[in-house]
């Protein structure tokens, strides 16, 4: 009988561990960000609308406000854009779009396709300013202090699960 | 011949051509080769299986392009890989760093050696003990007699 418990306990060691792997909700593709409690980079952009203004994450200094990195390229983001358009109608926190390694005119027809819930467009062409974030898969998105501290960032589309459970508690938090 | 000539010269072409689309690449054969040492012993964080060398995805190819800068501009190997580090975290290294939240991968597969060693030793210990040559009893020796006679009888 003894000799049965030995593999039998091993056995149950392995399942144990594949089912950590298989627990709903766990993406091996997510990386926990370094960039958590540390300050948001710095950046001075031209705006996706007009080539001609600028857009620097220090204007926001003193607000609470979400980063948006998107791209016409990316096809989550579509699934996300529904979603995004409801959280800026609700008026929670300003939403920023940072357009990440894109054509302008691409961005623009994409807006104009599947809605605009930004208050504007930093447009990043060549991705130098993603690459800063630690962007590594578009769409993610960055919940943004008062003082200029990254306090959040979601790996993926923005889901009304995220808003509800994550997003929305933290800017209430944040805003107080 | 006139075909095979032109079939040559053809050839010739075309190996230039290749040799012209690859330039970019080995501008700089020294920043090169530092760029693939720094890289080949990090993650590409999109295709997560293949080093940052390697890889064909479009932010692998922008990291590149950074480091290959940064080298240019004089930084260190160091440099670098903090850089690397502080926007993707130590996942990004292939060899992470020690500490208290990585001793169990540094030195867990010396553990696992060390069970396997003890439980060797224990087994191979309790077999040598079955193993011994025993004196056999009294009794023992006389029903060995009479098997052996039974056996020589029935043949």
């Amino acid at each position: 009988m003894r000799r049965f418990l030995i593999p039998l306990g091993l056995f149950v060691v392995l399942v144990g561990f594949l089912a950590w792997g298989l627990k709903p909700g766990y993406d091996p593709h997510e990386v926990p960000s370094p960039l958590i409690n540390k300050p948001a980079p710095n950046f001075d952009l031209t705006q996706l609308a007009d080539p001609k203004l600028k857009f620097s994450p220090q204007e926001m200094r003193g607000r609470v406000w979400l980063l948006n990195v998107w791209a016409s390229w990316c096809v989550s983001c579509r699934e996300e854009a529904p979603v995004l358009m409801r959280f800026a109608q609700s008026g929670a926190a300003p939403l920023y779009g940072l357009d990440y390694k894109d054509k302008r005119d691409d961005a623009q027809a994409w807006l104009a396709r599947f809605g605009n819930p930004y208050v504007l467009n930093a447009f990043d062409g060549d991705g130098r300013v993603g690459i800063n974030y630690g962007v590594y898969g578009v769409p993610e998105t960055y919940v943004i202090d008062k003082a200029g501290i990254i306090r959040y960032k979601q790996i993926g589309p923005v889901t009304d699960a995220a808003l509800r459970d994550k997003i929305l508690p933290l800017l209430k938090e944040l805003n107080q | 011949m006139k075909t095979v000539m032109a079939l040559l010269f053809a050839l010739l072409a075309s190996g230039t051509l290749l040799a012209r689309e690859a330039a970019p690449l080995a501008a700089d054969v020294a920043v090169e080769k530092r760029m693939v040492a720094i890289t080949s012993v990090m993650r590409c964080l999109v295709c997560q299986n293949e080093s940052l060398a390697a890889s064909q995805a479009d932010l692998a190819v922008d990291l590149r392009r950074e480091i290959r800068e940064m080298i240019k501009q004089g930084k260190t190997d160091k440099q670098i890989r903090d850089f690397m580090v502080n926007r993707y975290g130590d996942f990004v290294l292939y060899r992470p760093p020690m500490m208290a939240s990585t001793y169990l991968l540094w030195f867990g597969p010396f553990l696992l050696l060390a069970f396997g060693l003890a439980g060797l030793v224990v087994y191979l210990r309790r077999r040598g003990a079955q193993l011994e040559e025993k004196d056999l009893s009294a009794a023992e020796i006389r029903r060995a007699e009479e098997l052996l006679r039974q056996q020589e009888a029935g043949r």
